[in-house]
């Protein structure tokens, strides 16, 4: 069933890194989330036109929004997997 | 009563219920039954997240709405996927390295303040059950098609399903069930998307050839004095009346009575359209379009589209469309939609519903602004942007969702389930304008409750695809409200009897209170069920995110980013987000509308309130922990956050 031994949560390195990339990414899509409702009061018309394949912008915007917040996820967690890496390896040289 | 979806149905729920009792055997301890003993894979844990996640509201509530309203129902889709964002980029990591079981024990895990043990307790058990009315709601929507049977049995049958599940295992049964639930529910929803896209459009809809197509009559008619003269002399003017800006026209033919919708053509000639109506008797009895109300008699399912890019008849018929094809089509300017709306009113001591269709254009239908009016007045537009906010922020803040963090083994393995749980989420999100569209253009929306949409749609592929499809929106609801009540029967046991009041109990009596508390809430959810009948389910979940949002995120976000935080300020701001998202939607519009007031008379004037109740949380944290900093020298450690 897939199950895992529970690990000890200790001390984690890199937390410092991944909050200061965790907010830097959620402004980020914050600002994108603003744009589509701020675009639906100042401009709701905008939303009606022919944006990707004969798409209006209000569906395109709409799925852009989904896919962009999942290819921010994989970026946010390749980091975070490079820096644990990083620091993992720098702890076990400095035991060394 | 069908053969098939009655096996399904009984199939789906031994399946669960198996599950339950096989990890009854396992979880005996406190740590088993609320965390899943903190072993669960991350990938199970990210599919088992949305199968929490997508909910009645999502399956049911979504494709109803959109089914009805167009592209405002899809705003839901997008901002509850949005929401995943604050969930992994703020929330996710130091959820699991603060806390141990529930949202409280993060929440506490700085300052051990028996204030707010009980607050934050009191927060997630409010919430659970703000989010567990939609659920019922939503079981009660499916078992009448499904089973034949009323409303409330759907409800009450969900409570005992679900209070037999928790009761038995916990954490780790509902997390099985979520997981099984969750990957099923997007198969076969991509399974109906595309024998959607493989339909196609046409203007004359017979849902493959089950149901004919019914065409609505138009009759020329001229007007003078007050009095409509139909052009069709076996016709007869016997009265008319304006309501709700909409002019309506009784006419007798052969004795019988039936209401009509006058409108006018371009050139100015007066056109009376036909209606479907519905007059509730005061002894009780209805009667539908003219005759009385029976199972052989009832409301024609409605939807479809009259033009298709500027071409009707036979010639408008696409044939298989392809997913960008699909929304470009009905997205045109020059398609048109039959859209409908209902006009009530009294005549003598009968009560009227008369249904109504208009046509809308294609652009029109897909974007915003048939239910949330964005070209309104600033009220109509604070009201939008106040549910996008509480949408964004109201997924970090949900109990049910915060305590799957303490399931997997360690902070990476929350966060890579947080990115499996937008994969699966925001994949299934993309399903449901098609789905919803979809049921907007087949002839499949039952006029009385759009929350069937979905299911109507799969039943017009056939008996299987209905069976399956309603019978995973069940376990939908089975596992989310499994996943709600562990929630707060955690807050109930855990924070508030072993924590709070200090009763130190054992790991054996934790569980056994639990699972009381398991059977009480369900119990309440049951009622809240019956009560709730008949409203979008989408939209109460949304009343559910503000709440979430304002009671718990501002605490949650200061306790990670502000060091002057105190005990003190988080309980204020849990308290003030509470008393404010509930009292401003207790005095809203829609809560006017279903105690039977006008919903003008409301105090708040919009339905939504977390573009007000949660910057009224963030200010009572910020004043009341600026208020009440401590000496320097007794400074509490720093959260490891």
């Amino acid at each position: 069933m897939l199950h895992k031994p529970a690990e000890q949560s200790g001390k984690d390195p890199a937390a410092k890194f991944k909050t200061a990339l965790g907010v830097k990414m959620f402004i980020g899509y914050a600002l994108f989330y603003a744009g589509f409702i701020g675009i639906n009061l100042i401009s709701p018309l905008m939303m009606e036109k022919e944006a990707f394949m004969g798409m209006n912008l209000a569906v395109t915007y709409g799925f852009g929004l989904i896919v962009f917040a999942l290819i921010l996820a994989v970026i946010y967690n390749q980091l975070c997997n490079n820096k644990e890496a990083e620091l993992a390896g720098s702890d076990e040289t400095k035991a060394e | 009563m069908e053969v098939m979806p009655v096996v399904l149905f009984a199939t789906f729920v031994g399946l669960v219920l198996g599950l339950s009792f096989y990890f009854a055997s396992q979880a005996k301890s406190a740590a088993g039954y609320y965390a899943a003993g903190g072993s669960i894979h991350w990938f199970v844990n990210g599919i088992a997240f949305a199968g929490d996640y997508l909910s009645a509201a999502s399956f049911l509530g979504i494709c109803g709405m959109i089914a009805t309203c167009g592209y405002d129902g899809f705003l839901y889709s997008i901002g509850y996927l949005a929401g995943w964002i604050v969930a992994l980029f703020v929330v996710a990591e130091p959820m699991k390295r603060l806390g141990k079981y529930t949202f409280t024990d993060a929440l506490d895990a700085k300052f051990n303040s028996k204030g707010i043990q009980l607050a934050a307790a009191l927060s997630t058990i409010i919430v659970s059950l703000f989010y567990l009315i939609p659920q019922m709601v939503g079981a009660g929507v499916l078992i009448t098609p499904l089973l034949g049977l009323p409303h409330y049995v759907g409800v009450i049958l969900v409570g005992i399903v679900v209070i037999t599940i928790v009761a038995s295992a916990g954490m780790t049964s509902t997390t099985y069930v979520q997981f099984l639930k969750g990957g099923l529910l997007i198969i076969f929803s991509t399974a109906l998307v595309i024998a959607t896209l493989n339909r196609g459009f046409t203007t004359t809809p017979d849902q493959g050839g089950k149901v004919p197509f019914y065409k609505y009559a138009t009759i020329e008619a001229t007007e003078s004095d007050g009095t409509i003269k139909p052009a069709d002399a076996a016709w007869q003017f016997a009265g008319a009346r304006e309501e709700s800006g909409t002019s309506l026209v009784k006419l007798v033919n052969n004795g019988k009575t039936s209401w009509w919708h006058k409108a006018k053509s371009e050139n100015g000639q007066i056109l009376l359209h036909e209606t479907q109506y519905m007059i509730k008797k005061a002894d009780g009895s209805s009667i539908i379009n003219g005759s009385p109300a029976s199972s052989e008699n009832a409301l024609r399912q409605i939807g479809n589209l009259e033009v298709i890019k500027g071409k009707t008849g036979p010639e408008a018929s696409t044939g298989a469309v392809g997913p960008i094809e699909f929304l470009a089509n009905l997205g045109h300017p020059d398609t048109r939609v039959k859209s409908w709306k209902a006009v009530k009113f009294s005549e003598d001591t009968d009560s009227v519903t008369v249904f109504v269709s208009s046509l809308v254009p294609g652009n029109r239908i897909l974007r915003p602004g048939l239910k949330f009016k964005v070209e309104g007045t600033w009220l109509q537009k604070l009201d939008f942007v106040s549910l996008m906010l509480a949408l964004f922020l109201g997924t970090a803040s949900l109990p049910h969702i915060l305590i799957r963090y303490y399931t997997v083994p360690s902070p990476a393995a929350a966060r890579k389930s947080t990115i499996v749980a937008i994969a699966a989420i925001g994949a299934f999100y993309i399903l449901t304008l098609y789905m919803g569209l979809g049921a907007m253009t087949n002839g499949t929306i039952n006029l009385l409750d759009d929350n069937m949409s979905a299911p109507l749609l799969a039943k017009s592929f056939g008996t299987f695809l209905f069976s399956a499809i309603s019978a995973i929106a069940f376990a939908t609801v089975l596992g989310t409200v499994s996943g709600l009540i562990v929630a707060a029967s955690g807050a109930v046991a855990h924070d508030l009897m072993d924590r709070y009041l200090g009763l130190n109990l054992t790991e054996h009596r934790k569980v056994r209170a639990g699972k009381i508390s398991a059977v009480v809430i369900g119990i309440i959810s049951i009622v809240l069920g019956i009560i709730f009948k008949g409203m979008n389910v989408s939209f109460l979940v949304g009343w559910a995110f503000s709440v979430a949002a304002s009671a718990n995120l501002p605490s949650i976000i200061m306790l990670l980013f502000w060091k002057r935080t105190t005990a003190s300020g988080i309980i204020a701001s849990i308290i003030a987000g509470v008393f404010s998202a509930m009292t401003m939607i207790l005095l809203s519009p829609s809560m006017f509308k279903l105690y039977g007031l006008d919903p003008a008379n409301a105090p708040f004037p919009i339905d939504n309130p977390g573009i007000f109740s949660i910057p009224i949380s963030f200010a009572a944290l910020i004043i009341v922990s600026l208020m009440t900093q401590p000496d320097q020298g007794k400074m509490p450690e720093a959260a490891t956050a």
